[in-house]
């Protein structure tokens, strides 16, 4: 066993550990618990665990390595998925707070309809389970590097601990296994992070360092024949980087698991400061992302500017083991290097790699590369309980109770809340061992879905005393048609023919002019249509003021 | 979107702030009214640092070298996360002083930093 293996071993191990521990604590009695850890979050530790819940194995893994290959056009990723939470904190949390039951779906239901409400309950469960499928393989990359256990086994063994502390500790024991995990991951991140700058610049902090060596990197880059590194729209033209920052903040804003985050404070007051953390506590990770992807892009091409196949560094050799790094066929030396399998590259870098080598590129040493390990895993496993616990309450509270068993007791709820969770658990092992082919596409539906369906309604539910039932349902169907429509149409996913973009919009952004879409058609057809009842607009009222009628108890209707 | 004109009519507004045991309505309209006034001037300026500066003007800033940085590049890639930071701040605080002034605050026994 090499020294990368044992000291990963050694952090992977102690925080599973930890986690299993906290679980313990934290198991809970009733559904309250279950689902919204008992409303007895503080707002600090809130926030961490909705950063640790938002920042998934692609923010961990792969977002560096995506910024350092698409370069200024990176940008999207960066304000488009910390900007949404300045739409969550204005537009959404605190009132949904206030109104104050346990899923998104249950929001909906009561404010328009139950059909309403049955159609996000099965609209949340789809985008959930394409998420999860991405972190259960981003898991499986990590064991199979670092631990040199099969990705298979890999995956069973995450799921196993989420199983663990997801089943029994519900909400409450997510929420604060998220604290643990946001730590780890944090810090599994920042360590590199700091280490790469200081040896670079002589200056720790990469945020303001990475400044320097910009100027190096265009120059670099333009000798490997890539674009210049930050000259904006190289890679997508400007009404697609307007576009798809749009949709994922918007996605972002709408995104169930995020939402139920804020479910789970003390109060509406809570719930603002939980967004102010949490956006503190991902900022901190996305402020030094492009800084890694600026710092390992430019070690990584000074490493094997003409260098000899043969003489490459290890970690290239290392990791070509895993086949996400591959050199050209019949090339001597390396002259061109791309992310792109298909651009006949002399080396080819899979962006995943890009975080999990940095410390290997920057030669730093081995219990760092370790620990990079345990942050990876984290950010995977707290992401995935997260939506494990949407599919779960979707199912459970929102379509089963409903149509199934209207009567059940508070300890039956509980056990059906708790077989939900563990049926999730076992398909999400199943699609992260047999991954559909189109992972990677299906993610931009899970933000375009968010973005066209639950935003709009969400915020006019809220803001437009006059929105209805029937404007909701049209506004969400239509917004759904035209966003999926789009995305079949441009991207080769269900075996249809891949169609050009129109006008340069991309399928990723397409779920912003989804969600104008939804919001004109709720807004005419609620017009067109009956006002809601008194009652409605009355509870509209009182979401808007935190303390009138203040905290009422979630009722499990 | 925003309905400041709805809702049933209410009584006036409280005299120099009220509390929670006035009549409804008036200080309501004017609570809401105060919260929209924040919200969108705190919108726009979201608008402006990230879509504004990071994007649709990035060209022109880039001409402007800071520290290494060109400008519309900083501003994409860090300038506008710290501004989203900076207007989640502004707006808990000037909602807990609006809270206050109206009497619906929850600060007591709320644990925002516990």
């Amino acid at each position: 066993m090499s020294d990368i293996q044992t000291w990963a071993l050694v952090f992977v191990a102690s925080s599973f550990a930890l986690y299993i521990f906290i679980a313990w604590r934290s198991r809970v009695q009733e559904t309250k618990g279950f689902f919204v850890a008992e409303q007895n979050i503080p707002a600090v530790a809130n926030g961490a665990a909705v950063a640790a819940d938002w920042m998934s194995a692609a923010s961990f893994i792969s977002m560096a390595g995506l910024i350092a290959f698409l370069g200024s056009d990176g940008s999207i990723y960066l304000m488009g998925w910390t900007g949404g939470y300045v739409l969550l904190a204005l537009l959404l949390a605190p009132y949904l707070r206030k109104w104050g039951k346990f899923t998104v779906p249950e929001f909906v239901g009561d404010r328009f309809s139950e059909t309403v409400r049955s159609v996000s309950a099965l609209v949340a469960i789809i985008v959930s389970f394409t998420y999860v499928v991405g972190q259960m393989a981003g898991g499986g990359i990590v064991f199979s590097r670092f631990l040199g256990v099969e990705q298979a086994t890999g995956v069973a063994i995450a799921a196993t601990v989420i199983f663990a502390y997801a089943v029994f500790g519900g909400m409450k024991g997510i929420t604060w296994t998220q604290v643990a995990q946001y730590t780890v991951l944090i810090v599994a991140y920042l360590i590199p992070a700091w280490a790469v700058a200081q040896r670079m610049t002589g200056f720790p902090v990469p945020q303001v360092s990475f400044g320097e060596i910009l100027a190096e990197l265009n120059r670099i880059g333009t000798e490997f024949g890539l674009p210049v590194y930050t000259e904006a729209f190289t890679a997508r033209p400007q009404i697609d980087v307007f576009l798809v920052t749009l949709s994922l903040m918007i996605g972002t804003a709408g995104l169930p698991h995020v939402i139920i985050r804020f479910y789970t404070t003390k109060t509406v007051r809570g719930a603002r400061y939980s967004a102010l953390w949490a956006l503190i506590f991902i900022g901190l990770l996305y402020t030094t992302a492009p800084a890694v992807g600026a710092f390992t892009k430019l070690n990584l091409l000074e490493g094997v500017q003409g260098a000899a196949v043969d003489a490459l560094p290890s970690w290239v050799q290392n990791w070509m083991a895993t086949g996400l790094v591959t050199v050209g066929e019949g090339v001597d030396t390396i002259g061109t290097v791309s992310n792109d399998p298909l651009s006949g590259a002399d080396l080819i870098i899979n962006n995943d790699i890009l975080v999990l080598a940095s410390p290997e590129i920057a030669g730093l040493p081995a219990p760092i590369v370790g620990l990079v390990a345990a942050g990876g895993l984290a950010a995977a496993m707290s992401t995935a309980a997260g939506l494990l616990l949407v599919i779960s309450s979707s199912a459970s509270h929102d379509l089963y109770f409903r149509y199934v068993d209207h009567h059940a007791s508070e300890s039956r709820r509980l056990l059906v809340s708790r077989i939900a969770m563990g049926l999730a658990v076992l398909v999400a092992i199943y699609f992260g061992i047999n991954p559909p082919a189109f992972v990677a596409q299906v993610v931009a539906f899970a933000f375009g879905l968010a973005a066209s369906t639950f935003f709009p309604i969400l915020l006019l539910g809220i803001f437009w005393k006059r929105t209805n039932a029937k404007g909701a349902v049209s506004g969400m169907l239509a917004g759904l048609v035209f966003t999926a429509t789009y995305m079949i149409y441009t991207l080769p996913v269900f075996g249809t023919q891949a169609n050009d973009h129109i006008m340069g919009v991309s399928p990723e952004g397409i779920g912003a002019i989804g969600a104008v879409v939804n919001l004109v058609v709720t807004v005419v057809v609620s017009l067109l249509t009956k006002p809601p009842s008194h009652e409605i607009q009355e509870m509209v009222e009182n979401i808007r003021y935190p303390a009138v009628a203040r905290r009422t108890e979630a009722s499990s209707t | 979107m925003a309905d400041t004109n709805e809702g049933p009519a209410g009584g006036a507004p409280p005299p120099g702030g009220g509390g929670a045991t006035l009549p409804e309505n008036g200080w309501r309209k004017e609570y809401w009214k105060k919260n929209l006034r924040l919200m969108v001037v705190l919108l726009i300026v979201w608008f402006a640092v990230s879509f504004g500066a990071g994007i649709l003007f990035v060209e022109q800033l880039n001409e402007i070298v800071i520290a290494g940085f060109p400008l519309g590049f900083w501003f994409a890639q860090q300038g506008s996360i710290y501004t989203f930071i900076l207007l989640i701040l502004i707006y808990a605080m000037r909602m807990d002083k609006l809270d206050d002034q109206y009497g619906v605050s929850e600060r007591d026994d709320d644990g925002s930093w516990s």
